[in-house]
């Protein structure tokens, strides 16, 4: 679930509507940025994955370490720390925008669900000082409409390998 | 107390007292650029480990004091370290943060080098000097003067002459044993990549937070909270397991953190904070597959009673002033990069145990994601301490800092050290300071006598 072998890229089809998964990642982008951490967390699936690797190409969250992997226990405890109001390192609190574009559909792999990948570019304020993060991000999804959850969420940032102060608020 | 902004010896020393030191000392530039000269250009210090040079031009890229320079395997198996500027114009030779390679090619007119930084070739030589020499040392990539291995940990100093390494390095030594009697093989491997993380912060925050027994309980009430609080039957791949008993242990009451742990000091700064999570608390012990397979693997090879022995060395922190602080029982080597006088980058590693089943390795990332990782959630509230520390020395406010916790109680340690009564103690501050004005004053080793 978590290796998509990376492969060069073929030109979409047409035919191929992306409006439900755009749709999807826009509201997604928007919890986030709105702070709804909450109905955030309750868009992923009980064994979801999320994953920020540390390396470009990184090949998997064992071997090497990742700027964030979560499981869904973990995914828990991130979000409910991002609601204590002694969370220090969110005091003040940063603001956010995110932009997600670029959506294409990954060929099928013959698991469950649809492997969506996209653009984002991501502002972050605090404190006086604005950081600008860009990537790639993979999500697999499964289900429809309303009931359209994240199986796994990859965020590949261009500047993963960088020296960062600290990454509190997820992608 | 007037300070001028030329320091002597005397304006320096006057910084630093028993029970507290002048706030300059991590805010002015000058202090900083003395600190690069020296304490970071005459001290060992941590550069890496054999393990990622294991054959003949095998290299890697490092700083110290903010000199670039590269660590190689020359064509006879020693270790060197070169001043990584070519000897024509001084343009930086190497570019790559690790490689293999049978000699150095400059970038710019194309000197080369071999892999001990002695010139190989110039083309276009004949349009040079009559006196020009390629064997004249001046054309080479300057070589490091001290390097030493112990055990595959290299250190280096960039001072050819100066306190030996092992004066400098003590009984901390018993730290980098530690990490290697761990391996089943007792050999260890660097693997799993590199954290990078940087605050707008003065470089010794850093090492003095590392042995804070009496900060979790405030800064990292956050992931403390949110950790107690999550049910135990959410899906687990085992990664959110071991991060989430660390964060529950940042939890523990004061009685802990003032009995339990141990604050043990030595000579020249270094310092270890002790008992702070032991296996049991963190991988589950021998409740755990993982473990009891590993634990069955030092048995075999190094039997029960030395495996006991080990098992019951247990130390979170140990830091050896001025820039490495590493995790023997975690495996896991922070390394300390000043970068100004308010900004700090630091690289952390894991090592992988030879000999041990493949799960530990495992074990030791997730807890590296929790324990050193940028989106950490214990290690991003470290660092708006630092951050905060910054800010808050920016101000007006008090002018001296107070290190003075446990002063008059410090207790002499058998192997030659001072260790808190209490784990809370400031005495690894005041030991570092020690080590500081040894440094700056120009008397390094000032506890231990000086060898050439
Ligand atoms: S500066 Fe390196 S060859 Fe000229
Ligand atoms: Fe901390």
């Amino acid at each position: 679930m978590l290796n998509i072998p990376t492969r060069k890229p073929l030109l979409p089809s047409a035919a191929v509507d992306l409006r439900p998964y755009e749709a999807f990642l826009i509201y997604e982008a928007r919890l986030l940025d709105e702070g709804y951490f909450d109905d955030w967390l309750a868009l992923f699936t009980p064994d979801a994955r999320y994953w920020v690797p540390s390396e470009p190409n990184q090949p998997d969250p064992f071997e090497t370490v990742s700027l964030m992997y979560d499981d869904r226990r973990l995914l828990e405890t991130r979000v409910r720390r991002l609601s204590d109001p002694r969370i220090y390192s969110q005091e003040p609190r940063s603001r956010t925008s995110r932009t997600v574009v670029n959506l294409s559909l990954e060929p099928a792999t013959g698991g469950p669900g649809v492997t969506v990948r996209s653009k984002f570019v991501l502002v972050e304020y605090r404190r006086e000082e604005q950081r600008l993060f860009a990537g790639s991000y993979t999500h697999r999804l499964i289900g429809e409409g309303d009931a359209m959850r994240i199986a796994m969420k990859k965020v590949e940032l261009v500047n993963c390998d960088a020296p960062l102060d600290g990454l509190v608020v997820p992608f | 107390m007037p300070l001028t902004t030329d320091y002597s010896n005397e304006t320096l020393s006057r910084m630093v007292e028993p029970a507290r030191v002048h706030r300059r000392i991590y805010t002015d530039p000058e202090i900083f650029e003395l600190e690069m000269s020296r304490i970071f250009a005459t001290a060992w210090v941590y550069v890496g480990h054999e393990s990622q040079i294991k054959n003949p031009g095998d290299y890697f890229t490092a700083r110290v004091a903010r000199k670039p320079l590269v660590i190689v395997r020359s064509a006879d198996g020693e270790i060197r370290a070169l001043h990584n500027q070519c000897a024509h114009r001084g343009a930086m030779v190497v570019a790559n943060d690790s490689g293999c390679t049978d000699e150095f090619q400059c970038c710019y007119h194309g000197w080369t080098y071999h892999l001990d930084g002695k010139l190989k070739a110039v083309p276009l030589n004949n349009g040079y000097p009559d006196d020009f020499d390629t064997k004249n040392p001046k054309t080479a990539m300057v070589q490091v003067p001290r390097v030493k291995s112990y055990r595959g940990f290299i250190f280096l100093s960039l001072a050819a002459q100066g306190q030996s390494f092992d004066d400098f390095i003590g009984y901390m030594k018993t730290s980098l044993d530690d990490m290697i009697d761990r391996a089943p093989d007792g050999e260890i491997e660097l693997a799993g990549g590199v954290f990078k993380h940087t605050y707008n912060g003065n470089w010794k925050l850093y090492l003095e937070n590392l042995c804070d027994a009496a900060h979790p309980w405030y800064t990292h009430r956050s992931s403390i909270a949110a950790a107690q609080q999550q049910k135990d039957d959410a899906f687990s791949d085992g990664t959110g397991e071991i991060a989430i008993r660390q964060m529950r242990q940042n939890g523990a009451p004061y009685s802990f953190w003032e009995n339990q742990v141990g604050i043990w000091t030595y000579a020249n700064g270094h310092s270890y904070l002790g008992d702070y999570h032991d296996d049991a608390k963190l991988v589950a012990a021998l409740n755990d597959q993982t473990f009891r397979d590993y634990h069955t693997a030092m048995e075999a090879k190094k039997g029960k009673a030395e495996t006991q022995r080990i098992m019951e060395v247990r130390r979170w922190n140990s830091n050896f002033y001025p820039n490495m602080s590493m995790m023997s029982q975690f495996q896991q080597i922070r390394v300390i990069h000043p970068i100004s006088v308010n900004k700090t980058v630091v690289h952390t590693y894991c090592f992988k145990l030879k000999g041990a089943p493949e799960q530990m390795f495992r074990n030791t990332v997730s807890f590296a994601n929790v324990v050193n990782g940028t989106g950490s959630l214990v290690l991003t509230d470290d660092l708006e301490i630092y951050n905060r520390v910054t800010l808050g020395l920016s101000s007006d406010g008090a002018e001296w800092l107070e290190i003075g916790r446990g002063f008059k109680t410090d207790e002499p340690d058998p192997h030659g050290g001072r260790k808190g009564k209490n784990s809370t103690s400031e005495v690894y501050i005041r030991n570092m300071f020690d080590a500081w004005r040894g440094y700056m004053l120009g008397d390094a080793g000032a506890a231990k006598k000086q060898v050439a």
